[in-house]
């Protein structure tokens, strides 16, 4: 198998050379992680390269996916974007600005939401956080007023302003925490997995707001994620990484055909059957009555759905999407 | 470097921003405290209390002996005074400094790095508890006893000695506390080693030297210099010579010292957040 991978997918808005909002350029990462050798004493120093050569530019008032396993170079990204990790080589410009070196001007430019780390104040009421984050920011007045209310509109935040942090559900948590990151009117929002743990109800109204926010105000953002339902609600590009490195930046429906990745529908008849004859697609499994239909994840499973319902009796049906880790793999099993 | 501000304008712009944003996030963790209030009463009295129970300690010691290492009890009292009082304030300025090693494994602490304001006052204000007043005010108490019962040949430059002592002492224990946490940037479970030398260090203080090994002394005066804080001034104010054979001027140079431990410190700091910043754990 080759172990080099060429990026594919080209027909991006912002990849390929010229200006960029964010501009990463043959950005490495070398962590030296020191473990016990095979004697007991000594330890060996051993090189991880997190981010092994990633090359890509994002246009202003662009909206990416950055995808990837656990452990493939996602946060390392971030962290260099944000300023927080000083990249071991390469190039990084966001907003003409390099966030190694001028990390707190950056920090003016830039929104942060890391899912899982709230910066938000337990035990007091969500609206004193706003506030410490209006004098830290030196926000004007006005502006932040503005801004507070905009956010309180369409976050839905007007009831939750005089709650303790530590009274807010998870999904509430996470709208106060995105509009903590909006309040000094960023150009760039980077999010960290913003839907993890929510329910479906949050999830979509956090997809609802980023998209808004993208469209009236026409702030970048950068998302990492591992829904892909994200994704696809939400960006026209993804890029993925894997193992340090960019294997695909392009559409979503490409990384689908790329990927050759299937999405499963289960389908519960009224009775046992023999499995389902249906052109493209393929039974996986069958269980009693239930069976599990793999079809192509760039075809609609509507027209699959109806043809099941036509010829048998139907009970109950749900649709699986492809995760993540399944995409990848099938990416490099196309490829060996 | 980064945060861009290099040189002295820089330096100057980087400590204002500091001081004004550790006051952002006292005044926060204040309000978070005060709505607690009974807990707040009860934890700022059970400080007081506790730190109250280290001078019992040494009373119930001068139950049975006329002096301890050749120090009658108001002497160890201007001691433990001096050294409780500086260490009060420190471990009240920037006493959770110690918890950097935690954010920097939970990960927390890259929520710090992406503010536009300085790490180690955002780090220094962190769970900043007005209950360690109590610890300060048992100090004062003390050195108050000591200075009522005391009789001493005061001098113009006696009278200064004393508050000079206590604000380079803080300026000391700031010190081992910010370099402490530096070190946590690197190893991040090394907080009960900056403890040793923080809370244990002020421990030690407020005993006379007398009692401790010669080599004990002279670790404490020049490598790790605790001893600056409490028993040089003190040993000059009660007109005592310098202990372990240390020469006399030495008892004036705790602002001198305290100025160039904070230095050191500061740039511990710095490095500590370069390696950070370039390794990420």
């Amino acid at each position: 198998m080759a172990v080099a991978v060429e990026v594919t997918g080209a027909d991006s808005t912002g990849a390929g050379p010229g200006p960029g909002f964010i501009e990463v350029d043959a950005v490495e990462k070398v962590f030296s992680v020191r473990r016990r050798g095979a004697s007991r004493l000594r330890r060996e120093k051993h090189e991880v390269r997190a981010v092994d050569g990633i090359s890509f530019r994002v246009a202003r008032g662009e909206m990416v996916g950055y995808i990837g396993p656990n452990g493939a170079g996602k946060s390392t990204t971030i962290k260099m974007l944000t300023g927080i990790l000083t990249p071991s080589g390469g190039r990084l410009r966001v907003a003409g600005i390099d966030p190694a070196r001028e990390r707190t001007r950056l920090s003016y430019r830039i929104g942060v939401v890391f899912g899982q780390r709230t910066t938000l104040w337990w035990d007091l009421p969500l609206r004193d956080s706003y506030r410490l984050v209006h004098r830290m920011y030196r926000i004007p007045d006005a502006r932040y007023r503005e801004n507070l209310a905009r956010c309180v509109e369409l976050l839905d935040l007007g009831e939750l302003l005089d709650v303790p942090v530590r009274q807010l559900s998870l999904g509430q948590r996470m709208r106060g925490d995105i509009a903590a990151a909006l309040l000094h009117d960023p150009d760039v929002l980077y999010l960290d997995e913003p839907t993890i743990g929510l329910d479906v109800v949050s999830k979509a109204e956090v997809r609802e707001f980023l998209r808004d926010l993208n469209a009236e105000r026409g702030t970048t953002v950068l998302l990492t994620t591992h829904d892909l339902t994200d994704i696809e609600q939400l960006c026209k590009r993804v890029m993925v990484i894997d193992h340090g490195r960019l294997m695909y930046d392009g559409e979503l429906a490409g990384l689908h055909e790329v990927g050759r990745s299937e999405r499963t529908l289960v389908v519960d008849l009224e009775r046992a059957a023999a499995p389902i004859e249906l052109e493209g697609v393929r039974v996986v499994k069958v269980e009693g009555p239930r069976q599990w239909l793999a079809f192509p994840a760039s075809r609609s499973a509507a027209p699959i759905v109806t043809a099941v319902a036509a010829a048998y009796p139907l009970v109950d049906l749900s649709v699986r999407e492809p995760d993540i880790e399944a995409v990848i793999a099938k990416m490099y099993a196309g490829r060996s | 470097m980064g945060s861009g501000a290099t040189g002295p304008v820089g330096r100057v712009w980087q400590l204002r921003a500091g001081v004004r944003a550790y006051g952002l996030i006292v005044m926060m963790w204040i309000r978070s405290t005060m709505t607690y209030r009974a807990s707040f009463a009860m934890t700022t009295f059970g400080n007081f209390a506790a730190t109250a129970f280290d001078f019992v300690t040494i009373l119930l010691m001068f139950a049975h002996t006329e002096a301890l290492g050749g120090y009658s009890l108001p002497e160890i009292a201007l001691l433990y005074g001096l050294a409780g009082t500086a260490f009060g304030l420190t471990d009240l300025l920037l006493g959770s400094v110690d918890r950097l090693g935690r954010r920097v494994r939970d990960g927390t602490l890259d929520t710090l790095l992406v503010r536009p304001v300085p790490v180690l006052a955002q780090v220094a204000a962190d769970r900043f508890a007005l209950r360690r007043l109590g610890r300060v005010f048992q100090g004062l108490l003390v050195l108050g006893y000591a200075l009522v019962v005391l009789d001493v040949d005061w001098s113009p430059l006696k009278v200064l000695m004393l508050p000079l002592a206590v604000v380079s002492g803080a300026a000391i224990f700031a010190a081992v506390f910010v370099t402490g946490a530096a070190f946590q940037f690197v190893a991040q479970d090394a907080a009960e080693v900056q403890n040793g030398f923080t809370y244990g260090g002020s421990t030690l203080l407020q005993y006379p030297p007398t009692i401790f090994a010669k080599e004990l002394v002279r670790g404490v005066t020049f490598v790790v210099p605790l001893a600056f804080v409490n028993w040089l001034p003190a040993l000059y104010v009660l007109g005592r010579e310098a202990p372990a054979g240390l020469p006399g001027w030495l008892a004036f140079l705790p602002p001198v010292v305290a100025v160039g431990c904070v230095g050191l410190a500061g740039l511990a700091w710095r490095v500590g957040l370069r390696s950070y910043r370039s390794t990420g754990s």
